[in-house]
């Protein structure tokens, strides 16, 4: 927007582009926050794209008992990569990287505090990610031992393969990566954090219960160093070790109902713009509910006992991962495209990403939680023709199918958006944080000065001044 | 309802117990579900930005004492749900005192060694119980980690190397219980099954008679040529024959093969013909089975099954 009067003067150098003169090497060599926040974005998408179709595989294989389009070890190498994808290299380096790109300008700083920190993060986590898809190529073929690797399934005299040790150094490159530029291993945490700034800004009012939504965070992050043994309630720890991961676990239902319930009071009595990004911040709000219900029930032992290494699980945390995380980095991605590039992505082919993906992540999942509880174990290459088990796997192959088309969908978009989006404008949703106050995208270094800020909506304070937010805050 | 099996048809105490538990929470955990997807679609349709509608609504920050209200229902939600855990675990996990194990299960990649320690019985995969009686059964594993679990009986229970754990079995009902593996095992671990066959007190006693019997061996017709081929070939460098010198603990113990529904812990239906074609390639129906393709000749298996089958007849 030219009649835009800026908060602060802004740098006026654009990021180098690819085209020109050593544009890879400008990128490639970039300790920019924001270069390296869109390398972290495009590297992800690749492995997204793996790991959905190691799952479209996995899916496949068990569209009937007794299939044998996958031979076991392929199988369990795919369901291997797909959940260490998924989390490792998609999940966590997605959140790192918005993260990387925004948090600067959320705060009105130049860069990272540690900007060759942070390239030496982004550079540890993709060679991480080569090591681990090398493992491919060899010929002992990549890790199957499960994501969780557990010993001694894992260790030499059961795996002659060389998988596992790729699995491992390619972890450790990566998680070693991950470590240094932003400490949080909580994948759901800085989806919330999405939900919080996507929920207020289309909805119109500011987030309910601010203090609560923000003590609730630190109350989840400290709970969650406790409950790592909710994971081992089968092994045979005994009542009383049981008893106290279980009780863990349960506490965490609390603060996370506390943001459920601020989000949903923060609608209530808005002017809500259902644009795509508020499509999938609204949805996350129920399929990420379905899957924190259903983790407060397995907290419970001898509901865990039930339900453990079965297809309830495999529902439980898709509809926490997916359903949660990856339902808020669609929302993150319609929000902040257009600050990232400089044009909208399409609402039009959003919407269709959008429904396809509730309606296929809907049936991939949903049936699986009775599928579970019927006595389906999970990471089996095959099963048995139990009545009704080979009609529930079809219904889950075909979602996952739907699932797969969704995200073709959403390639298209944002393949097709850069080139021919609409221009965004520096602040297409009327939003309130600092990283709207500038040119989309941003250019080299942000800000000249740090921008004066008095509230936690300074771009508010800024078009009302007769009705600020906290007109007796101090500047912060 | 009842054939859905696994939660929906729980055949002991122990089961009934964790069964009503979940019950109970999934229909608690529905209630919420409910009242927040009434809330949001109430807001989709009452709140949503009408064409024209350009101001901003009213800025509301919150308010203390719904936030306290909020905080404390799920918190006395958790602790009515906390004290059912806790009761529940004690149904279903009474102490054993010191009591004698009356069952040891085995684990193995990939099927389970089953063993009677009171009468010396040994078999593989198919677990017979008296129906109505609650079993001390031990648990533990030769290799890697397994999981115990018959969907209509009862808990998980792992089986750890080096850890031996302990759970009670039990079957309201005489019948056959179909279980599985649980933990991820390997290749294989989608074909490590269990059975699990309940039966009146008096047929049990038969069976586990059945089981002490010590078979003669085979002197005449191809059953005799099995027997000096089960001897002289690899067989019995895993296996075990009761009386005779096979008695390797690798693979399971073949005294009363014939006896048994399936064979590789699941993948086949126990008849002879099934039986020739596991031997010509066990690869074929369970690939990475620890048992190799012994390239047997077609009358080295056939002299070998009816060695296998007469073993059962006398």
């Amino acid at each position: 927007m030219s009649s835009r009067i800026p908060l602060v003067p802004e740098n006026t150098v654009p990021l180098p582009s690819l085209k020109a003169n050593n544009g890879l090497l400008s990128w490639v060599s970039s300790i920019d926050h924001k270069q390296i926040g869109i390398m972290y974005l495009i590297i992800t998408l690749i492995y997204f794209l793996l790991g959905g179709l190691e799952a479209l595989l996995i899916r496949v294989q068990l569209a009937h008992p007794g299939n044998d389009f996958l031979t076991p070890e392929v199988y369990n190498q795919l369901f291997t990569m797909h959940g260490t994808t998924m989390i490792f290299f998609v999940v966590m380096p997605f959140l790192i990287g918005v993260g990387v790109y925004l948090l600067p300008l959320m705060i009105g700083a130049r860069d990272m505090a540690f900007p060759r920190l942070n390239a030496l993060s982004f550079w540890l986590f993709f060679f991480g990610g080569i090591l681990l898809y090398y493992s491919f190529l060899t010929q002992s073929g990549a890790p199957d031992v499960g994501w969780f690797a557990y010993a001694p399934l894992s260790e030499k005299p059961f795996s002659l393969n060389k998988g596992p040790t790729y699995w491992a150094l390619g972890l450790l490159a990566s998680g070693i990566g991950s470590v240094a530029s932003g400490l949080n291993n909580v994948v759901i945490l800085p989806a919330f954090g999405i939900i919080s700034e996507v929920i207020p800004v289309f909805s119109r009012k500011p987030i309910y219960g601010y203090e609560f939504v923000a003590a609730s965070t630190v109350a989840i992050g400290l709970l969650s160093l406790g409950v790592w043994a909710h994971h081992m309630f089968a092994v045979g720890l005994g009542n009383v070790t049981n008893a106290f991961f279980s009780l863990a676990s349960m506490l965490i239902a609390i603060p996370t109902g506390v943001k459920v319930l601020n989000w949903v009071a923060t609608m209530w009595g808005g002017r809500i713009n259902f644009a795509t990004p508020m499509l999938f911040g609204t949805a996350f709000i129920i399929e990420f509910v379905v899957g924190g219900l259903t983790g407060v029930a397995i907290a419970s032992v001898p509901i865990d006992w039930v339900v453990t290494d079965s297809y309830f699980i495999v529902a439980h945390f898709h509809y926490a991962i997916f359903g949660g995380s990856v339902f808020a980095i669609f929302a993150g991605v319609y929000y902040w495209f257009p600050k990232f590039t400089g044009r909208m992505l399409s609402e039009t082919l959003g919407k269709w990403h959008f429904w396809l993906t509730v309606v296929g992540f809907n049936m991939t999942f949903f049936i699986q939680h009775f599928l579970g509880v019927m006595g389906m174990p999970r990471r089996t290459y095959t099963y048995y023709d139990m009545p009704y088990w080979g009609s529930m796997n079809l219904i889950s192959t075909i979602g996952a199918l739907v699932l797969g088309l969704s995200v073709i969908v959403f390639v298209w978009n944002i393949l097709a958006s850069l080139r021919h989006g609409r221009p965004a404008g520096d602040n297409p949703w009327n939003a309130w944080t600092l990283e709207w106050a500038t040119t989309s995208p941003p250019a080299v270094e942000n800000f000249e000065l740090v921008p004066p800020v008095r509230g936690r909506r300074p771009l508010w304070d800024l078009a009302h001044p007769d009705m600020p937010d906290e007109p007796d805050a101090k500047i912060v | 309802m009842e054939n859905l099996g696994g939660l929906f048809n729980p055949s002991s105490p122990e089961m009934e117990a964790m069964a009503g538990l979940t019950y109970y929470t999934i229909a608690l955990c529905l209630v919420i579900l409910g009242i927040i997807v009434i809330a949001v679609a109430y807001i989709i349709i009452r709140y949503r930005k009408k064409p024209g509608d350009d101001g901003e609504p009213y800025q509301n920050f919150g308010d203390i004492k719904l936030e306290i209200v909020w905080t404390a229902i799920p918190i006395a939600m958790v602790a009515v749900l906390f004290l059912l855990t806790c009761s529940t675990m004690k149904v279903v996990d009474p102490p054993a005192g010191d009591r004698e194990p009356d069952l040891v299960i085995i684990g193995h990649q990939w099927w389970w060694e089953i063993r009677y320690p009171s009468s010396g019985v040994s078999t593989s995969n198919e677990i017979h119980i008296p129906a109505g009686e609650k079993m001390l059964v031990r648990l533990e594993s030769i290799d890697v980690i397994h999981d115990f679990w018959v969907p209509e009986l009862g808990r998980k229970i792992d089986l750890v190397p080096g850890h031996p754990n302990y759970i009670w079995l039990m079957a309201g009902k005489p019948g056959v219980y179909l279980g599985a593996c649980a933990e991820f095992c390997g290749d294989q671990h989608a074909n490590m099954r269990i059975r699990v066959v309940a039966e009146p007190e008096a047929e049990f006693k038969k069976w586990l008679d059945g089981q002490l019997a010590i078979p003669r061996t085979p002197t005449g017709g191809i059953a005799a040529d099995g027997a000096k081929l089960f001897q002289t070939m690899a067989c019995m460098n895993c296996h075990t024959i009761r009386g005779t010198a096979a008695a390797a603990r690798v693979g399971p113990d073949l005294t009363h093969l014939a006896d048994r529904a399936t064979i590789g812990a699941g993948v086949l239906t126990n008849t002879p013909e099934n039986l020739s074609k596991w031997l010509a390639n066990p690869q074929r129906y369970k690939q990475g089975a620890l048992m190799p393709n012994m390239k047997l000749s077609d009358s080295e298996v056939k002299s070998i099954v009816a060695y296998l089958e007469a073993l059962d007849e006398q």
